[in-house]
């Protein structure tokens, strides 16, 4: 049994739910902030598959190094959003910011 | 003499100076030095000149016919118009000679005696108002301006007999005064109205021809002619309504003598005399029983009072009631004399009595006595006007009030009516006695209050001139002869009066027979009134070829018309010459009579008093017309006014809260419907609304991973629609 395109696309689609799982369950910003960086790789792999067994060129793994340069600016970006939520809420927890409903 | 022109603007003027006198006096008389009394006193002082040169100019023309009229449109509706006008003849110049007199000399008199009133100024208004109105009266041309003046003279006489309406019973006499003159009023209109709607114009002579033409007669005629003669009862205070005059001395004395004896009370006169054509035979009867009847009761009543200006107001009364006597006996001539000589001694009776209560502060004559010393001017004066009054041979009453109980008999001898007559004599034997019951009383004798006796003095000279004034005119105003050969005949007939109550009486009896005797007896006749020599023949012969030119064509019935005059002239001389006789004896018993009980005090009157206890009651309570009014017509007013009271609470009130009960419940349902039906359909959608919203504001959690719960799940929802279908 070789590796063909479904394998691929079962792992991402797990690794997505798995980050996907995070995001809505996770109490902690910073580990939302994980999930989200799951899902993004998750999506990698299926520009990398789809690049590899459908298009047969290198466009996907172009994207996946935009997507990882992205996910790292991301990154950045999102940790200053959770220390400034930190200080003026004085909680990582995002379940009890619910001040949207205000 | 002035020119026509001259006479209307001079009669304008004469209207117009009292007016101005009114407004100056009423707005800027506490400004003025003296309180503006001068502006009155002046004012009136040129309106009197000028009716006194009006008076000349007529004296010149000497034709009483002579009339001339200016007016303008007043109002137009169309159809309906009413002018205002002045109507200038020798009537009216001598009411305006008789009224800018009197009001000159009691405007002068007044600035005596109500020096030192508190409300000075406005009483000078009041007599500039009176006089205006007064004016408007005798000068207007036609009946509607006639009674818009009648009213303002109501006016005035209210406003003045209230003048100290700080006292209950000058209040109330002023509101009497006015509500009684309202009666009168009232029938006053009526006949206007009917003359107005039978013929369309309110001009005198418009509607004299129209009742010449016969356009309204009968009975309309009669009733139109006695509607307007309660006018003339109301405000000459003939029988019925006569009950305000007595009342109205409550008033200040000089307006007592103005209004209540002068002028204004002698208006209904001048409107009878004035309109004289409009009264019908039947309707002339009336009035000259009602004016005997007055005449007469008034002189007993006067009798009795002790109280001085009512004594002289009964005697206004019963003088009053000989004008209307005279008027009703188709005599508006001398009617029109009386006024005039009237005027004058009982305006100068009034203002002495004025004088006297100025001196003794009293007005019963129980309180004076020996007076004659202390005021000789004042008692000189009144003697001259009681004399003239009580129609002591000479003086202007005598003539005056002669012609009238002549007409007067001679209207009995025509148609059997010899009651007004009767009367007529019999109040003119009291006359004399009442008012020299009221000079022995209080001019001589002992004097009753010393105290009051001490204080009294004579009047100031701005109250002794007009009684000298007065008094002169009262001896010389009737030119020493009757009103047909005097002055008086170039005045006062312009209607040709004789010739009407000749139309009248044609086919009486009397006349008739009187025909027969004169053709019988044509030269006897003839010698008999040579011998009368009073009267002048060739007057009435030239008249009646007059008459005879004017128709030679129908010459028969030209001489039956002729001879009828001539009888009936003959029937007025013959009485006359009684009626002159009769009072002269009269005049003799009355003085002396009084002369016997009150100066030698032979007859002990309150003997009298005690015998004719009954009648003595009836006469101080005045025959108890008063009462009589309080037990009928208010009662049946207050009784009138309760039903009407009664009938707006219950059904008035009752429609308006059955209307308020209805309302509140129609009120009540629509509430219900709003409360429960609008609001509930407005709460429910808020409520279902709220319902919803506590559903789904769960649904807002605030929190960012619930958010994406939900879009992950919808992904998923729409993954699934868009595989399934």
């Amino acid at each position: 049994m070789s590796v063909g395109l479904p394998h691929f696309l079962t792992v991402s689609a797990f690794l997505f739910s798995l980050g996907l799982f995070a995001v809505m369950h996770r109490r902690n910003a910073v580990g939302i902030l994980m999930g989200v960086e799951l899902m993004l790789n998750a999506a990698n792999i299926n520009f990398v598959a789809f690049s590899r067994y459908v298009q047969h060129g290198i466009d996907g793994q172009i994207m996946t190094a935009f997507v990882i340069v992205l996910a790292a600016a991301e990154a950045a970006v999102a940790l200053a959003i959770v220390l400034a939520m930190y200080r003026n809420f004085g909680t990582p927890n995002a379940d009890t910011i619910d001040s949207l409903k205000r | 003499m002035l020119t026509e022109n001259g006479i209307l603007y001079s009669a304008l003027a004469i209207l117009l100076l009292p007016l101005t006198s009114y407004v100056l006096t009423f707005f800027f008389g506490k400004k003025l030095p003296r309180k503006g009394d001068f502006i009155g006193v002046t004012l009136m002082g040129i309106a009197w000149i000028l009716s006194w040169r009006i008076f000349w100019t007529f004296w010149k023309i000497s034709d009483p016919t002579y009339r001339m009229e200016a007016s303008f449109r007043w109002l137009d509706l169309g159809g309906f118009h009413i002018d205002a006008g002045i109507l200038v003849d020798g009537m009216t110049s001598v009411m305006l000679m008789v009224v800018t007199t009197v009001s000159f000399f009691v405007h002068l008199y007044s600035t005596g005696y109500m020096h030192g009133d508190r409300r000075y100024e406005r009483f000078f208004a009041f007599l500039g108002f009176f006089t205006f109105s007064m004016m408007g009266i005798i000068l207007s041309n036609n009946v509607f301006f006639l009674y818009v003046f009648w009213e303002l003279v109501g006016l005035a006489s209210y406003l003045l007999i209230g003048f100290f309406f700080h006292k209950d019973s000058a209040a109330n006499a002023n509101k009497k005064a006015f509500l009684t003159n309202r009666v009168g009023d009232w029938g006053f209109w009526l006949g206007i109205l009917a003359f107005f709607t039978a013929t369309g114009t309110l001009n005198y002579f418009e509607l004299f021809a129209h009742v010449e033409a016969g356009t309204i007669k009968g009975t309309l005629l009669t009733f139109a002619g006695l509607g307007l003669f309660m006018g003339c009862m109301g405000k000459s205070a003939q029988m019925p309504l006569h009950i305000w005059l007595p009342d109205a001395m409550e008033g200040p004395t000089p307006v007592s003598a103005l209004i209540h004896a002068a002028t204004m009370v002698a208006a209904g006169v001048y409107m009878v005399a004035r309109l004289f054509p409009l009264f019908g035979p039947t309707a002339l009867l009336v009035v000259c029983y009602v004016g005997a009847i007055t005449a007469f009761i008034a002189a007993t009543i006067a009798l009795v009072k002790t109280d001085f200006k009512r004594v002289l107001a009964f005697s206004t009364l019963s003088q009053l009631g000989y004008m209307v006597m005279s008027l009703g006996a188709g005599d508006s001539v001398n009617a029109m004399f009386h006024l005039t000589t009237h005027a004058m001694f009982k305006g100068l009776l009034f203002l002495t009595a004025g004088s006297v209560i100025h001196a003794v502060h009293s007005q019963e004559i129980t309180d004076m006595g020996g007076l004659r010393k202390k005021m000789p001017i004042t008692f000189v004066t009144y003697m001259i006007g009681t004399l003239a009054l009580s129609g002591v041979p000479f003086l202007s009453g005598f003539y005056s009030k002669d012609g009238i109980l002549g007409s007067t008999l001679a209207m009995g001898m025509i148609n059997g009516h010899y009651l007004p007559f009767i009367l007529g004599i019999l109040a003119a034997v009291l006359t004399p006695f009442y008012m020299f019951r009221l000079t022995f009383v209080s001019f001589f004798g002992e004097p009753k209050d010393k105290e009051r006796y001490d204080h009294a003095h004579e009047s100031p000279w701005s109250m002794t001139v007009p009684l000298i004034v007065l008094a002169v005119l009262s001896i010389f105003v009737s030119g020493f002869n009757t009103a047909d050969k005097g002055w008086f005949s170039k005045y006062a007939a312009p209607y040709d009066v004789p010739a009407i109550s000749a139309e009248f009486n044609l086919d009486e009896p009397a006349v008739l027979h009187e025909l027969a005797t004169m053709e019988e007896n044509l030269e006897e006749a003839g010698e008999a009134h040579g011998e009368m020599g009073l009267h002048d023949e060739h007057s009435h012969s030239d008249e009646h070829e007059v008459v005879g030119h004017e128709e030679p064509a129908h010459g028969g019935e030209g001489t039956v018309e002729h001879d009828a005059h001539e009888a009936l002239h003959h029937i007025y001389h013959t009485a006359h010459i009684r009626a002159m006789i009769m009072s002269i004896i009269m005049v003799i018993l009355g003085i002396g009579g009084a002369w016997w009980v009150y100066f030698l005090h032979k007859i002990d009157p309150s003997r009298f008093q005690a015998r004719l206890h009954g009648v003595y009651t009836v006469l101080q309570g005045q025959y108890f017309f008063d009462e009589l009014y309080a037990a009928t017509i208010y009662r049946f007013t207050l009784w009138w006014a309760n039903v009407c009271a009664a009938f707006d609470r219950i059904v008035v009130d009752g429609i308006v809260n059955g209307t308020a009960y209805l309302t509140r419940g129609a009120a009540f349902i629509s509430g219900s419907i709003d409360r429960y039906v609008v609001d509930g359909a407005v709460n429910g959608v808020a409520s279902v609304l709220q319902g919803f919203g506590e559903v789904f504001r769960r649904v807002q959690t605030g929190r960012v991973q619930t958010y994406l719960v939900y879009v992950s799940a919808s992904v998923l929802v729409l993954v699934l629609i868009y595989n399934v279908l």
